[in-house]
């Protein structure tokens, strides 16, 4: 068996991390700062880690990428295409119009027309009423002449019955040729405005995937790669560039995913709370079998409500570049110096004292000159350090499942931070190349496939009704990427839903498995 | 008369209050605050008016949702269900309807009802006939006070309509709406027999629109000024801070298509040290502490967010989560004795007797301070107009 190189590049807020990995072993790791053109950052980011473990581009295998780029796109309002909103609903639904509750400014920039239409289930399957065709028709005649081409459709119950999606996207296809459809079956789970305003910011983002893939492929020609590209998406797992074309919005929570799997895979674990402290803010997340425990609640995408599964990760604003003020109390944060720590901090001649001067003041790591944070009251420092372990025991306390200690991995450029042992942490583990465990992450991503829908048990055996699922579900990672042999299930939960008759129940299934190479 | 009429702010903080009122249970008013600013921007109004403002002879109808969760997130409101069922009652009764009032004020159902009074123009009352969420129909005050058990109407999004002519007791009625819902697809809106101006008076729990926000109200000016949104909510309804915590333990599941089971919260701070346990049924029942029962059914048992004063849920909750109890004394009307005897401990299977957290605070009616102008036809013009 060749061996196998990978890149993994994570590009985070302020740090664009890079890993270079042969099968399981970590050959190299940069850091850069993030740049303003992502392409070219990333581009920069895989030349300097190439260099750095003296390979030449010709010899990698796959590049992996986690990338907020799309995020960004929601979040800045840029380069977001008009969608067309098809809701395949009958009478049901009208009292809460489609995108009522986005932000006025982004409904404004991607809002084309929405038409609601005859069509649409019931929880049990039987049509809420007749897939009105015609209206589709009249919708994309309206919508042809507002110059829209990306159009979202969602259908009432679509994920227990998502015949009448597809009928209408066939329709769409027809009346707007070279349209980009999104289907919600496709992209989010129960609850109907969430599930379309995820689909609808899907659509509208499709124009940005196909342009940010090509400029992927253009950049990586000029460095002299020619292996397949992947994105990491919301759950860390991986895509194909293709698969990203199509489903952009997947990747836009991915976010503190990576370090989360980097941190499984750098220590081992796959049952652990993982406190990966950055420069400006500190993430704490859970891992549970490998992978980063879900929230149970949808995340908002910038201002957004949608219904995407995403880590339950706590945010707070503590990093490697706080500040901190003793005035009146001491407070470190929320605010940082950022990326600017290496002219701002004490310890690099700056006038600014951080967190990071703390912890070289300590002697928890050794970084600019020690001499300038000599004068430091002794008090303040641990204090400081008192502090700064505080909040992350306090969060770490909220994340946990239950009482009983658990093992912490910490990683990011801002561990050196935080001082063990920690309260309720069984193991308190900082691996090596802690600082890139993103990046890593990124580089040693699976593939999965995700299903989740509503099934009648009616004429119908449990066993074969999540069979039939987790068949869909693994239908779906091998089109993602993933290598079918090596796929396995790695979650399935069953809900009965309550004060619901005729046996309903959901039925959530993911696999996973690795790169099809 | 005074009115109030409601803006997009105060819509925002009804549905922080109805939360809070919920008692952990009654559903999430995501939606139904949705609906009722999707309202507004049409140029509709919902204009809120005093129960004592209501002409005796005026007909009140009691509007609430019923049905699965899940699917009334997916297949959501048409939004003319409040009229179909107003008009269905009108002919049957053939007698107009005047206003419109929640059967439940805690979650999701305290707003259920602006969509008609908006869609119509007909006045919203300030009350309710729970003052919190209870998990069956029959659990009102208009029930418990003597409200006739038909008609009753029910619909769906997709314009049925179910009418019950007879039903022998309230008990009876709630298994026929169930029964109804079912064949709805599992989710429909529903009203109780239209109640005279005079009865609203009497046994509507009074001014808990006006409650739910002045609670939220309480809580966006607490998060503001950065003061403390909980001591704010304590201070508003005369309640009592049972404990500061955070979530140690949680045992949950369903019979018979109801939640039960209990949380432990473990005391930090000025409570370290201290434990309490609270019982769930739909909404948080009974808070215990060293074998005492603290406050109980009916009285109020919010569990709220200890740094947002945002309320949770019971199904929300999960180990860790920081939290504040807090207990608000039950409105005088559910206090009485024939009340307990629907909603106090032993109607939940306690084996013990309601003692009560104290006297619930005096609430002012938005209405009298806001006054704000009504432009339509005044409504007691409209009461006396009666019969149809």
């Amino acid at each position: 068996m060749r061996d196998l190189l990978r890149i993994g590049v994570d590009v985070g807020g302020t740090n664009t991390d890079a890993a270079l990995l042969r099968n399981v072993d970590v050959l190299a790791t940069i850091k850069t700062a993030t740049t303003k053109d992502v392409i070219r950052g990333v581009s920069a980011a895989i030349r300097s880690v190439l260099t750095a473990a003296e390979t030449s581009a010709d010899e990698i295998g796959s590049v992996m990428i986690g990338t907020t780029h799309f995020l960004n796109a929601v979040v800045e309002g840029k380069h977001l295409e008009r969608t067309g909103v098809l809701r395949l609903c009958g009478a049901a639904t009208r009292a809460v119009p489609p995108m009522i509750d986005w932000p006025q400014d982004l409904r404004d920039l991607v809002d084309g027309g929405a038409h609601l239409v005859g069509g649409g289930v019931n929880y049990d399957g039987s049509p809420i009423a007749p897939l009105d065709g015609r209206a589709i028709r009249d919708a994309c005649r309206q919508w042809r002449a507002d110059g829209i081409s990306a159009v979202a459709i969602c259908s009432v119950f679509a994920l227990v019955d998502a015949r009448m999606e597809i009928e209408a996207a066939a329709i769409v296809a027809e009346e707007l040729p070279g349209a980009s459809i999104s289907m919600s079956h496709r992209i989010g789970r129960t609850g109907l405005l969430q599930r379309e305003s995820a689909t609808i910011l899907n659509a509208s983002l499709h124009r940005l995937g196909q342009e940010t893939i090509a400029a992927f492929r253009t950049a990586f020609a000029e460095i002299g790669l020619s292996c397949p590209l992947y994105l990491t998406q919301n759950d860390g797992t991986l895509m194909t560039a293709e698969f990203a074309e199509r489903f952009p919005v997947f990747t836009i929570a991915s976010g503190p995913t990576n370090s989360m799997r980097g941190a499984a895979f750098l220590t081992g674990l796959s049952d652990a709370a993982v406190i990966d402290v950055g420069g400006t803010t500190t993430d704490i997340g859970m891992l549970v079998g490998g992978f980063p425990r879900g929230r149970s609640e949808g995340a908002a995408i910038a201002g957004i409500p949608t219904n995407f599964r995403v880590p339950d990760v706590f945010s707070f604003g503590l990093g490697g570049g706080s500040l901190v003020r003793s005035e009146g109390g001491l407070r470190i944060g929320p605010d940082s110096v950022g990326f600017r720590l290496s002219e701002k901090a004490l310890c690099f001649g700056g006038d600014s004292l951080t967190s990071t001067d703390i912890a070289v003041a300590a002697g928890l790591i050794a970084l600019g000159d020690p001499d300038r944070v000599k004068h430091l009251d002794k008090a303040l420092i641990r204090d400081a350090l008192g502090q700064m372990r505080l909040r992350v025991e306090t969060v770490l306390d909220q994340m946990k499942p239950g009482p009983e200690p658990i093992p912490a991995v910490l990683v990011g450029g801002g561990s050196m931070l935080i001082e063990g042992p920690l309260e309720g942490v069984s193991q308190l583990l900082r691996p090596e190349h802690f600082g890139s465990a993103n990046a890593i992450g990124a580089a040693i991503a699976q593939v999965s496939g995700e299903v989740d829908n509503i099934v009648s048990l009616e004429g119908m055996t449990r066993e074969a009704a999540v069979e039939e699922i987790v068949k869909e579900a693994i239908k779906r990672a091998v089109e993602a990427g993933a290598a079918e042999a090596t796929i396995i299930v790695a979650e399935i939960e069953e809900t009965s839903l309550s004060y619901l008759p005729g046996n309903a129940i959901r039925i959530a299934a993911k696999v996973v498995g690795d790169l099809a190479l | 008369m005074k009115s109030w009429m409601l803006n997009e702010a105060d819509i925002d903080r009804i549905g922080l209050g109805v939360g809070v009122l919920g008692t952990g249970g009654g559903g999430n008013p995501y939606l139904g605050i949705l609906m009722a600013k999707a309202q507004l921007r049409q140029g509709r109004m919902i204009r809120v008016i005093l129960p004592a403002d209501l002409d005796p002879d005026a007909q009140v109808l009691a509007l609430g949702g019923i049905g699965a969760p899940t699917v009334g997130i997916e297949k959501m409101e048409e939004g003319n269900e409040g009229e179909r069922l107003l008009r269905a009652m009108e002919a049957y009764t053939r007698r107009r309807v005047d206003a419109v009032i929640a059967d439940e004020i805690g979650g999701g159902n305290g707003l259920a009802p602006m969509t008609t009074a908006a869609s119509l123009g007909i006045p919203l009352i300030d009350g309710d006939g729970m003052g919190r969420a209870f998990p069956e129909v029959q659990m009102t005050t208009f029930f418990i006070h003597g409200q006739a058990s038909q008609p009753a109407a029910l619909t769906d999004a997709d314009g049925n309509v179910l009418i019950v002519t007879q039903a022998k007791n309230p008990e009876m009625l709630e298994k026929l709406m169930r029964a109804g819902t079912v064949a709805m697809g599992c989710s429909a809106f529903m009203a109780t027999a239209p109640m005279t101006g005079d009865f609203i008076r009497r046994y509507a729990v009074p001014h808990t629109v006006s409650q739910a926000w002045t609670l939220g109200d309480t809580v966006i000016r607490a998060r503001a000024d950065k003061s403390d949104p909980v001591e704010a909510i304590v201070r508003n309804t005369n309640g009592k801070l049972l404990m500061r915590g955070k979530v140690s333990d949680i045992d949950r599941r369903t019979v018979g298509g109801f939640a039960r089971g209990g949380l432990t919260i473990t005391g930090l701070d000025r409570f370290a040290g201290r434990s309490m346990r609270v019982d769930i049924q739909n909404e948080y029942l009974v808070a215990w502490e060293d074998g005492r029962a603290l406050a109980m059914v009916p009285d109020l048992i919010s569990i709220v967010d200890s740094d947002t004063g945002r309320p949770i849920g019971t199904e929300e909750q999960r180990y860790g989560l920081r939290v504040s109890v807090v207990a608000i004394p039950a409105p005088a009307l559910l206090r009485s004795e024939l009340a307990l005897c629907s909603v106090g401990p032993r109607a939940f299977g306690y084996d013990f007797v309601f003692s009560p957290l104290g006297q619930s605070a005096e609430i002012q009616p938005v209405a009298a301070f806001r006054n704000d102008p009504a432009d339509d036809v005044p409504f007691h013009a409209r009461a006396q107009l009666g019969e149809a």
